[in-house]
């Protein structure tokens, strides 16, 4: 069953998983850039699973591969859900 | 260090193993020994349901839990039906045996092309799909336990097996690989290389061969499978992207 998709909740979402992925929750806003959270590929294609598991979304490598900022993941996952 | 904390230390609750062609020989062996272990176990088989069932009933006999799972691994849409099938009958799958394999044997200079392709589609393209299917409930669980059934042959040479020892090689290489990549998630990745095992795919090993073996013997389903029981335990947490020959020293 998935949620239902709104910025606020995929916002949440992204977030949380970026805090457990160890990064600091006052760093992580739409602004921040996925580099200065030492984000890396392995984080972002288990983020595309909890998205798929959470939302029913696919992320593909090619998009992910054009994400740069918090709030780029947080667009793409509701521009494709 | 506390168990609780460390990533893949301590198998979770409610998880099962799923055992790819496990009808017989070294799969319906690796099928037992994870139910012994207290594993709930998938047993995956292509073509021989008659084997399948027979091993369920073993594995419930033991007073484990066991299911049938059909499909051919060749297929590439048979991942996500295969793991979806498990996933709703026994919970998230957390150990991973890659074990359905084929020959078709022949020297390379005669070999066909459909022999070479169907070996690596079986051998190959099966467990990356299944592997790449499993990784991500693995990686969310912090736990997950990915063995592959390798070979002798994808060490060193065997001539007549061009097709299947490139197909094991290959299987080795993503071993090394994938555990590298998802180690720190508590996911280990680790193969088996049996040699010689006595199973109906290996019935006609020539006399002469066994005394090339150290132990002058084959080895059996269940020398292998406890191979495959230790990498997919507890123990085993910090075991990734090894090759642990079963072999009786042949390579050694």
């Amino acid at each position: 069953m998935s949620s239902t998709i709104t910025t606020e909740a995929v916002e949440k979402t992204v977030t949380d998983a970026l805090i457990s992925f160890g990064a600091e929750p006052a760093d992580v806003t739409p602004e921040t850039e996925l580099t200065t959270l030492d984000i890396d590929s392995l984080d972002l294609a288990e983020l595309s699973q909890i998205v798929d598991d959470e939302y029913g979304v696919t992320m593909k490598s090619s998009d992910v591969s054009k994400i740069k900022t918090v709030g780029d993941i947080v667009a793409l996952i509701v521009a494709k859900g | 260090m506390s168990p609780k904390t460390t990533p893949g230390l301590v198998r979770p609750e409610g998880a099962c193993a799923l055992v790819t062609g496990a009808s017989k020989g070294i799969g319906a062996a690796s099928a037992l020994a994870l139910a012994a272990d207290g594993w709930p176990v998938a047993v995956h088989y292509g073509r021989d349901a008659a084997g399948a069932a027979a091993t369920v009933a073993a594995i419930e006999a033991a007073g484990g839990r066991a299911v049938a799972i059909a499909g051919d691994v060749a297929d590439p849409g048979a991942a996500d039906a295969i793991l979806s099938a498990a996933e709703a009958q026994l919970g998230p799958v957390l150990a991973l045996v890659n074990n359905a394999g084929i020959t078709d044997d022949g020297l390379a200079m005669q070999l066909e092309d459909d022999a070479f392709d169907r070996v690596i589609a079986t051998n190959l393209n099966g467990p990356f799909r299944l592997t790449r299917r499993a990784l991500g409930p693995m990686v969310r669980a912090r736990h997950g336990r990915i063995v592959n059934v390798a070979s002798i042959v994808g060490l060193r040479a065997n001539a007549g097996q061009a097709n299947y020892a490139a197909s094991k090689a290959g299987l080795v290489g993503l071993t090394r690989t994938v555990a590298a990549e998802v180690a720190r998630r508590g996911v280990t990745v680790n193969a088996v290389a049996p040699g010689f095992i006595a199973t109906a795919m290996t019935h006609e090993i020539p006399e002469g061969q066994l005394g090339a073996i150290p132990a002058r013997r084959p080895g059996s389903p269940e020398e292998v499978a406890a191979c495959v029981a230790f990498l997919a335990s507890d123990a085993a947490a910090y075991v990734t992207g090894s090759v642990l020959t079963v072999d009786g020293g042949l390579s050694a």
